[in-house]
């Protein structure tokens, strides 16, 4: 009988790892084909394919050989447990997925991934008792139970890293979640940089010294927990909103690190190669998106970008003109090409259909329509692709920055939907402004632009638009949508 | 200096598998159109929730209440991080429909 058990555990450790070697491999294929438009969708369901024959596959076939000394310890409760927390998860998870709108996207990557950190988070804390336990003998302290230790000593930095890293994660992500629903606003506090570094360099003194064993107090775990905690929230907390995308692709990469530390303390491939992709390919990504914005990573961190330098910008005078629709669709008809320049404003307005529908009948006019795509409008990388995707913009349409900026030139009409810091000459002739140096649309040298703004606020940077005083350019002010379908039905009325 | 070659050859092969891993993922990202730099972001996202065989781990040798209830936490944390990860992935790509 003992026999019969001992093989098939060992039949299960064997499966398992074989589970194990094709979830990672579906990880590499899922993502290799996620970095291509055609195929991005299956690699996505590879990658979830490959993620729930891992999980599965831990619930029934991990650790079943640690009973075998002839205790058979009752895990119903611990199953229960298990399948239990994945049917809420999946439940919660799944309403909040399907139920979120398109420009509410960004905000919502940044909670899974906030949970993802939590997660790696509680898994330290919970290790770091159970490590406790193992070398505690009674009336032991940390110093002495470190004596003959070593392999405890790396498992407990592995533990410190998994919480400090997983505890950054989690709470800047639900800062960046928060400032992305606009509930939270840019605070800077005096100082804010020396008392971040001086943060980050004590939560690192303190779980070194720990490790190294020299704190003996066995709560220096929540000390850790809670400073780390602060450091996320303090570390976000003064980056401006338009910078959010970055932000939320560093914490992902952190996230990712977090998980592979895990990955090591159980000695799980799955896990180690997982995390390590998502940090190393998340690092990559935020490095691209900081160069498509034309700044060093470190100046997004400590830029402060929308803040502290307010007011210093030079003063913008002139008037500006308003256009009417009608105004405007006649100078849309009689042009040769129009290039529409999406932002913020046509996510939030919904005005991605509409925007497709003007397209169409301009084309049917025989005009020549693009949609010119700055790297970082929106909130996120791409986030005006998906947008306009989703209304079945095709998109070789939707030309990108470096590529639609000669063509103004011979562009008769821009029209910028909801877009402000990416057309702002300021990041070009104003060095006080601190959106200067970020590579911007050249929309001034096209004949005339339009914007469309529901008022003169500035946009996100925070700062003032001299685009819009430009004697070739006018203003159409209203809803995104509402002007949008105004338009429309202007150009069909025109016949 | 002596320990700290002993823990690379220790876990030598762990440590092998983290910098091949840090290759292959600059190299899977690194010619991404910015068309896909969001659905991107969002599937590595849903990948990392891999942590959550971490939490499965904790949960199925928990032997207190104290690890019960956080491994339990951690689980249904976990499975947000990767069902809500997936899903809003596929939600995206669903609207890069072929258009001939």
């Amino acid at each position: 009988m003992n026999l019969f058990k001992i093989e098939t555990t060992d039949f299960s450790f064997n499966l398992l790892q074989v589970i194990y070697l094709v979830g990672s491999v579906s990880f590499m294929v899922g993502l290799k084909m996620l970095s291509k438009p055609e195929s991005a969708r299956k690699g996505n369901l590879i990658a979830a394919f490959g993620m729930i024959i891992a999980i599965f596959g831990t619930i029934f076939l991990y650790g079943n050989d640690s009973g075998d000394e002839g205790v058979e310890i009752d895990k119903t409760i611990n199953y229960l447990c298990i399948v239990g927390g994945i049917i809420v998860g999946t439940i919660i998870g799944a309403m909040m997925a399907k139920k979120v709108k398109m420009t509410g996207m960004p905000q919502m990557v940044s909670f899974f991934n906030g949970m993802g950190g939590a997660c790696a988070m509680i898994i330290s804390l919970v290790e770091f008792d159970k490590l406790l336990e193992r070398i505690n003998s009674p009336g032991g302290n940390f110093k002495i139970m470190f004596e003959g230790f070593e392999s405890d000593m790396t498992d407990l930095g592995i533990i410190f890293l998994g919480l400090i890293i997983g505890g950054i994660s989690f709470a800047g992500s639900m800062v960046a979640f928060g400032k992305l629903e606009e509930k939270l606003k840019d605070i800077t506090l005096p100082g804010q940089q020396f008392i971040n570094i001086g943060l980050l360099i004590s939560i690192l003194t303190i779980s070194g010294f720990a490790t190294a064993g020299y704190i003996e107090n066995p709560n220096v775990v929540f000390l850790v927990l809670a400073l780390s905690l602060l450091y996320g929230v303090l570390f976000v907390f003064p980056i401006g909103g338009a910078d959010m995308p970055v932000v939320i692709s560093l914490l992902n990469s952190f996230t990712g690190v977090a998980a592979a530390m895990g990955g090591f303390l159980y000695g799980n491939k799955v896990m180690l190669i997982g995390g390590i992709l998502v940090g190393s390919a998340g690092t990559l990504l935020t490095v691209v998106m900081c160069k498509a914005m034309n700044r060093s990573l470190l100046n997004v961190l400590i830029g402060n970008f929308g803040g502290g330098s307010k007011g210093e910008s030079k003063e913008i005078t002139g008037s500006i003109k308003e256009i009417t629709k009608s105004d405007a669709a006649v100078l849309m008809k009689y042009s040769k090409k129009v290039v529409i320049v999406p932002g913020y404003g046509l996510a939030v307005a919904q005005a991605q259909h509409v925007c497709h529908e003007l397209e169409q009948i301009l084309e049917d006019e025989g005009v020549e329509v693009k949609y010119a795509i700055h790297p970082v409008a929106g909130r996120m990388p791409g986030h005006m692709n998906v947008l306009l995707a989703e209304s079945n913009v095709s998109y070789d349409k939707l030309i990108e920055m470096d590529e639609i900026n000669p063509e103004f030139k011979t562009t008769d009409v821009v029209l910028i939907v909801g877009a402000n810091d990416v057309v702002n000459p300021a990041a070009k002739n104003d060095p006080a402004s601190p959106i200067f140096g970020m590579p911007i649309l050249d929309v001034e040298d096209a004949a005339h632009t339009i914007v469309m703004k529901r008022s003169m606020k500035a946009g996100y940077a925070g700062i003032e638009n001299e685009l819009f005083y430009k004697p070739k350019n006018s203003m159409l002010f209203g809803d995104a949508k509402k002007t949008l379908a105004d338009l429309v039905s202007e150009l069909k009325s025109l016949g | 200096m002596e320990s700290i070659f002993s823990f690379i050859s220790e876990h030598q092969l762990m440590i092998y598998l983290v910098i091949l891993m840090v290759f292959v993922g600059i190299e899977l990202i690194e010619k991404v159109p910015s068309v896909l730099h969001t659905p991107l972001m969002s599937g590595a996202n849903a990948i990392h929730g891999v942590v959550i065989i971490g939490a499965i781990i904790i949960t199925k040798e928990a032997d207190s209440v104290y690890a019960l209830v956080l491994g339990t936490i951690a689980v249904v944390l976990g499975t947000l991080n990767v069902v809500g990860g997936f899903v809003v992935t596929d939600r995206m790509l669903e609207m890069f429909k072929k258009k001939k």
